[in-house]
């Protein structure tokens, strides 16, 4: 029983983190359809420049993550402008889009590699190493301060989308583009907005992974395949259902990690996805 | 008429010799300086070159200048082969050594079998095994049976504890070097009468390890013997700190508790935990030359972005070059069968202490040190370099210090 | 085959180009340039299989790393169950995998798209696992495939020979993605690719053709990764199922030009090419960074490709 509530506990915080990387990919790709496969190498470049300020001023990395994130968001904007130039307007999507994503992320790692080398850096905080007891279940402060910004995080992120008009124009503009015009919105300017809100979420999504475990570039890799699997997961353009497919694949990892051995749960994981799309392509909780 | 052609023939000989002699010799050799073993094959690129460096200063080897060819394989497998057929090939070195790590030596293997070079090797675990090649040197101190001698010290180490614990854990990450680790470790647990109770693997890129430490807790197991690389190591410390792991024995075989930057990190949660590593600052340990040899290379590592403190992997990197470079001033020549012979009939006297091949190519006897943190300060990376942060338990003929057992109550 | 000049010019070229291949093993001595050789041919054939079902058909695959270590993989199980040889292992490596394209193909009944893509992923990763768990292979610890001391009748040495085979293989495939280019099978295919919906509603056999794309793709990317083990003789889950793979047999047809047989042949070439010669020169890091600057910089000014751009350029000519 012990191990079962652990299990949970461990999972539901590991995957409230998931749920920060792929916030801002269920912008970009949930709701604008656009393949940003990069998204994670933004993520690693988030942990680097906390790493960094954390390292040479000792100012905690989440608030490094928080400030940080303007830039990211201008970042993001620009970058958004440069396929929109490219692609979007002369209806190149998809295949093209992804390919320069990839492109993208490859230049955004070896650059880190080059910059700073292959070793793994650390970030050193208070709560690193310590544990709160809540009767037989233990909690981590590694992973519980990460869970607590994760979930503000993507919390302040859905309320801005169902609550701003901002927010409301960038679930409008995936939905009809024509109607938010005549609306009186500029949909490139909305999924510009919207793009950089994606991109300024990795900054504070990078410092929590820097927080759970050392980073070296490459990291980011095995964050394509989760972050993906949980927008699509949730069904594309829904925060709420991207939020609980993440929380599933924590605590789903987090089970068969701890009941039937580690090695198996990447393919418990992507089985369950495999098995969601096969039965039900548009997600748990997509537009079908 | 006959003494003026002997004359000539002898002068044109003589100035053939000189040519020759101006002619560097070329070592070539692929290295991992990108990729998952980039930061230790950096390291290890550092500390060759400071080999060549003491031996240009002496006069070369055989009065030649030592000139390195090397590409980067950035720890892929599949670059392997293409970088070794252009050195022999195309940049015709005159001597190989290898890349850094099993998989990025084993492909160079059926290359240079083919053109029957002797072959020196950075740590790679057991690669020989299946290969049986008779001119290959590895200079990592395992032992002359690798997979079961990496753990055997930290057993013994256990089996010698009264009261002798009962129950075992093994946790391994599921690739090449740490399964093999795990293997040898079964091995060795079941030799001295323990019942494994817990036998797990785990994939590379798992995040989060408090519920496999969970688990293991859950079995109770006295000793637990993990088989991790970098951030998976740091991971189980943390985890073991946070869930608050009983066991009296932790530790064995976690590759990057050795690197400067994980132990400042990782700083008291090290406490008590029994590794592998291959040289400590440790009285028994001061071999001639070593700790000449770390300044230098502390003094070329600032700034590069690779281990500042370089215990683990640059001693050897110099060492497996003293041997090379010993060989062939003793055997004045560059012909891979004496080279070959002569490394496997002598004693070499390097910056490691004695070095002594074995037929597989392994070392005759394991040098693979049980070592204990102790009295660790948090963010301090300067106590690594003193005595006595590291304590050595086993084997007995290095030991500098008694053991602190249980690790954790 | 042999309907018109084009095809008569094609399969002299292609037989040409095979025996300068064989000829060269005998006459230069020096063993990298096969070796590097065969890494552009394997790119090559990844990128032709790739191509048959992203460029011709539309459908995008993100899993072809999970199809060329299954290929691998099962030339290292059939090698040490049963010691076939290498012929009838790459034939096997072809079956397999041709069967998990088919299996492949029956997802994209549900699946159009990105949706389609992602499930390519999330097979090779469940496969990935699958293989990290099997002992008999190696599973995480990986597993030595020792080439053997003589080397068959013709060949000097067994990387001239896997060159050969390789070389043989891809230029098979090119053969086979460019019949499929101008027959009516990839007409179909080509319907299928601008809207799925129409070709239906035209009567064009989608499931059919799409089955046929996505096992043949599966064939061809087992059939690249069959002879891989005994080229690196060391083979582990992690460096078979690279994420470099994958991104390779995508990039190299979208340089090369999607629509067209020869983008990818082009593509591999440029790319292969370049990444191999920035290993042996530079830095092997940097190969990741040409790719990476090589797609962005053709996406964005050349979207359809070399082939593309030469099109146009010809077109203009006219």
């Amino acid at each position: 029983m012990d191990l079962f509530a652990n299990a949970i506990v461990a999972g539901v915080l590991l995957g409230a983190f998931y749920a920060a990387v792929a916030v801002g990919l269920a912008i970009t790709f949930g709701q604008l359809d656009i393949v940003n496969i990069a998204h994670p190498a933004f993520v690693i470049v988030g942990s680097y420049i906390a790493w960094i300020v954390n390292s040479r001023l000792g100012i905690d990395p989440v608030l490094v993550g928080v400030l940080a994130s303007p830039l990211f968001f201008v970042a993001g904007a620009l970058v958004y402008r440069v396929y929109y130039a490219a692609f979007e307007r002369t209806g190149q999507e998809s295949l093209s889009g992804l390919a320069f994503f990839f492109g993208v992320m490859f230049i955004i790692e070896v650059s880190l590699i080059l910059v700073y080398g292959v070793d793994y850096r650390n970030v050193t905080a208070s709560y690193i190493g310590e544990s709160i007891e809540l009767g037989y279940v233990g909690i981590p402060l590694r992973l519980l301060v990460p869970f607590l910004a994760a979930s503000l995080m993507t919390g302040g992120v859905w309320l801005y989308l169902s609550r701003t008009f901002t927010g409301r124009a960038i679930l409008a503009v995936a939905q009809d583009r024509l109607a938010l015009q005549l609306m009186g919105a500029d949909p490139v300017r909305i999924k510009q907005w919207a793009f950089g809100l994606a991109i300024g979420t990795t900054a504070i999504a990078g410092a929590l992974l820097i927080i759970i475990g050392p980073v070296e570039p490459s990291v980011g890799r095995v964050y394509i395949g989760r972050a993906f699997a949980v927008v699509v997961l949730g069904g594309m353009g829904s925060i709420p259902g991207m939020i609980i497919a993440a929380l599933l694949l924590g605590v789903v990892e987090s089970f068969v990690s701890t009941f039937a051995g580690p090695s198996w749960a990447p393919a418990v994981a992507f089985g369950v996805l495999l098995l969601t799309l096969a039965v039900r392509p548009s997600g748990l909780f997509g537009r079908a | 008429m006959k003494f003026v052609k002997v004359c000539f023939a002898l002068a044109v000989a003589a100035f053939a010799g000189l040519a020759a002699a101006a002619d560097p010799i070329k070592i070539g050799f692929g290295m991992a300086l990108t990729g998952p073993l980039g930061g230790n094959g950096k390291a290890a690129l550092i500390a060759m070159e400071i080999w060549k460096d003491d031996v240009n200063k002496a006069g070369g080897l055989l009065g030649r200048k030592v000139e390195f060819v090397y590409y980067d394989d950035a720890t892929q497998p599949k670059n392997v082969p293409s970088i070794y057929t252009k050195l022999l090939d195309v940049d015709k070195v005159d001597l190989v050594v290898s890349s850094y790590g099993t998989n990025v030596i084993a492909p160079a293997m059926a290359v240079v079998m083919r053109k029957k070079m002797a072959f020196p090797a950075l740590f790679g675990l057991a690669v020989n095994d299946q290969f049986g090649y008779d001119r290959y040197f590895q200079i990592m101190p395992a032992g002359p049976e690798p997979k079961t001698d990496w753990s055997r010290g930290f057993f013994e180490l256990a089996a010698a504890q009264n009261p002798k614990p009962k129950t075992v854990a093994i946790v391994a990450a599921d690739s090449e070097f740490a399964l093999n680790a795990a293997a040898g470790a079964r091995k060795n647990a079941e030799a001295k009468g323990f019942k494994i109770v817990y036998d797990k693997t785990y994939p590379p890129p798992t995040t989060d390890f408090t519920p496999i430490v969970r688990a293991i807790q859950a079995e109770n197991p006295d000793v637990v013997f993990v088989a991790s690389y970098p951030p998976d190591s740091a991971g189980m410390v943390k985890a073991a700190n946070e869930v608050g792991l009983k066991a009296k024995l932790f530790g064995g075989g976690m590759v990057g508790l050795q690197y400067a930057t994980f132990q400042k990190n990782l700083g008291p949660m090290l406490e008590n935990i029994v590794n592998y590593d291959f040289w400590v600052p440790a009285p028994t340990l001061n071999f001639p030359g070593v700790n000449e040899f770390l300044k230098k290379y502390q003094h070329e590592a600032e700034g590069k972005g690779v281990d500042p403190l370089g215990h683990y992997l640059p001693p050897y990197a110099y060492a497996y070059m003293q041997v090379l470079g010993q060989a062939v001033e003793a055997t004045k020549s560059l012909d891979q069968g004496k080279l070959a012979e002569y490394m496997h009939s002598h004693t070499f006297k390097t910056v490691v202490g004695d070095v002594k091949f074995g037929k597989n190519g392994e070392w005759a006897t394991s040098r693979m040190l049980m070592v204990q943190f102790r009295n660790i300060k948090p963010n301090d990376l300067e106590q690594f370099s003193k005595v006595g942060s590291r304590v050595v338990l086993y084997p007995p003929a290095f030991k500098s210090g008694d053991i602190v057992y249980p690790y954790k109550q | 085959m042999f309907r018109s000049r084009a095809d008569v010019v094609f399969w002299v070229v292609l037989v040409a180009v095979f025996l300068a291949g064989l000829g060269a093993t005998y006459v230069v001595k020096n063993e990298y340039y096969f070796t590097a050789l065969y890494g552009i041919l394997q790119a090559m054939l990844m990128a032709v299989a790739w191509n048959i079902l992203g460029g011709f058909t539309g459908y995008v695959n993100f899993g072809s790393a999970g199809f060329f270590a299954l290929g691998a993989y099962t030339v290292v199980f059939l090698d040490k169950a049963l010691g076939l040889p290498l012929p009838l292992l790459i034939v096997a490596a072809a079956l397999v995998c041709g069967l998990l394209g088919l299996g492949v193909g029956y997802l994209s009944l549900r699946l159009k798209g990105v949706y389609f893509a992602i499930a390519t992923l999330a097979t090779a990763i469940v496969l990935e696992t699958l293989i990290t768990n099997w002992r008999y292979v190696g599973g995480g610890r990986g597993a030595y495939l020792v080439a053997p001391a003589e080397v068959p009748f013709l060949f000097s040495s067994y990387v001239d020979m896997l060159f050969v085979v390789m070389l043989a293989l891809t230029l098979g495939a090119v053969a086979i993605s460019r019949y499929l280019n101008a027959s009516r099978l990839g007409r179909g295919l080509a319907a299928i690719r601008d809207d799925e919906g129409a070709a239906e509603c035209a009567g064009v056999p989608t499931l059919r053709l799409k089955l046929i794309s996505t096992t043949l793709m599966g064939a061809l990317m087992g059939v690249a990764g069959a002879p891989y083990p005994f080229f690196v003789t060391f083979i582990d889950p992690a460096s078979a199922f690279n994420l470099f793979v994958a991104v390779n047999a995508i990039a190299m047809p979208m340089i090369g030009g999607t629509a067209h047989w020869l983008g990818p042949v082009i593509g591999a070439i440029l790319v292969g090419g370049t990444q191999e010669v920035v290993t042996v020169t530079v830095k092997a890091e940097y190969s990741v960074l040409v790719v990476g600057i090589m797609l962005v910089l053709f996406i964005t000014l050349a979207p359809q490709g070399i082939v593309g751009l030469a099109q146009k350029y010809l077109r203009r000519r006219k």
